[in-house]
């Protein structure tokens, strides 16, 4: 099955756009947000405030990922090594066939 | 009857200004390609530094079946650079990869025989894994490069560890697919096109790279770039 999507593009029908998936479960999350307000379980000041501590808390695994990614950068300083030799071999090859390797003209 | 299979992976390597950098990158494709069938497709925007007249010198030494030069007018970006060389291509698998030695070719086997083991459409290498890395990156471009990583995952589930690497296996029907439904330009192309690609169901594998920042030359980063990079990621969260 086939539509046309806005751009008058071709689309198939079953992939979904990732925005809207989002849009879903943001619709899901205040739902949830709005049916504990409404069943008083929990002291509705406390309520009012989830959507800010869940803002906040996503915050803060973002930074906690990015600290922990960052600590675990992989580097190879080895590897800045291996293509200086490969540069120096490569020169002298090309030298020999007849491939000039000045880098101006 | 067995047939045997016969791949050919055609190459495509965007230039501009790349005079001593292409000649060093074709030797490097010679010497770790040595059993398989390929063909490198130079696409120059007009260099100024004489870059076309070492691909022809390099022609002359490998041979012209091997080293085909498609050139261009002028700079005219890397989307149509890829477009345009996928137009000249005769394999059935292309590899697109930087001219400036960040991407080393030696790489290229290890791309070859993921894709050959999973049957994957799209094989891209991954910077940000065990077996891979960076070197040349001050804490500063550590930080971004982390952010900005941690910023797309969360908001675009893209299924790939990498969405800038520019280093890049992909099956010439699934390029051609891909390609054809990106607009962006720059490096929020190369995100674009593996979102899309994503999106699409094609299956994606990933290797380990490491990448040298650019050896000889200038590399790019400024204020002006992380703009852009917002702008792109947002346009990718609502467009695919």
């Amino acid at each position: 099955m086939v539509y046309w999507g806005p751009k008058g593009k071709t689309n198939t029908a079953h992939q979904m756009k990732h925005i809207v998936k989002i849009m879903a479960l943001l619709v899901a999350m205040s739902a949830l947000w709005i049916s504990l307000l409404q069943s008083s379980k929990i002291p509705e000041s406390y309520t009012w405030l989830l959507p800010l501590y869940f803002i906040v808390s996503l915050g803060c695994y973002g930074l906690l990922m990015v600290g922990v990614g960052l600590m675990q950068f992989p580097t190879c300083p080895h590897e800045a090594v291996l293509l200086q030799q490969d540069i120096v071999e490569a020169k002298e090859y090309l030298k020999q066939n007849g491939v000039d390797v000045g880098s101006n003209p | 009857m067995e047939e045997k299979e016969e791949n050919k992976y055609s190459i495509i390597v965007p230039t501009y200004n790349e005079r001593l950098n292409i000649a060093l990158i074709v030797y490097l494709i010679f010497k770790h390609l040595q059993n398989v069938n390929f063909e490198i497709i130079v696409v120059d925007d007009g260099s100024p530094d004489g870059t076309q007249e070492i691909v022809k010198q390099l022609q002359q030494a490998y041979g012209e079946a091997c080293i085909l030069l498609r050139p261009r007018p002028k700079k005219l970006g890397l989307g149509t650079a890829y477009m345009h060389g996928l137009k000249h291509a005769t394999g059935n698998f292309v590899v697109i990869m930087d001219a400036d030695l960040s991407h080393h070719p030696k790489y290229l086997p290890s791309f070859i025989k993921k894709q050959r083991e999973t049957g994957a459409s799209i094989v891209t290498g991954t910077r940000y894994v065990k077996g891979g890395g960076v070197h040349g990156w001050n804490l500063m471009r550590k930080l971004t490069s982390r952010g900005a990583n941690v910023l797309a995952q969360t908001l675009l589930w893209p299924g790939v560890s990498d969405l800038t690497g520019s280093f890049r296996l992909y099956k010439k029907s699934v390029l051609e697919d891909v390609i054809s439904s990106c607009v962006s330009k720059g490096y929020v192309f190369q995100m674009e096109m593996i979102v899309r690609a994503s999106r699409k169901g094609y299956h994606i594998e990933e290797v380990p790279i490491t990448f040298v920042d650019r050896v000889y030359g200038s590399s790019k980063l400024g204020g002006s770039e992380i703009v852009e990079y917002l702008k792109g990621l947002v346009y990718l969260l609502v467009t695919t």
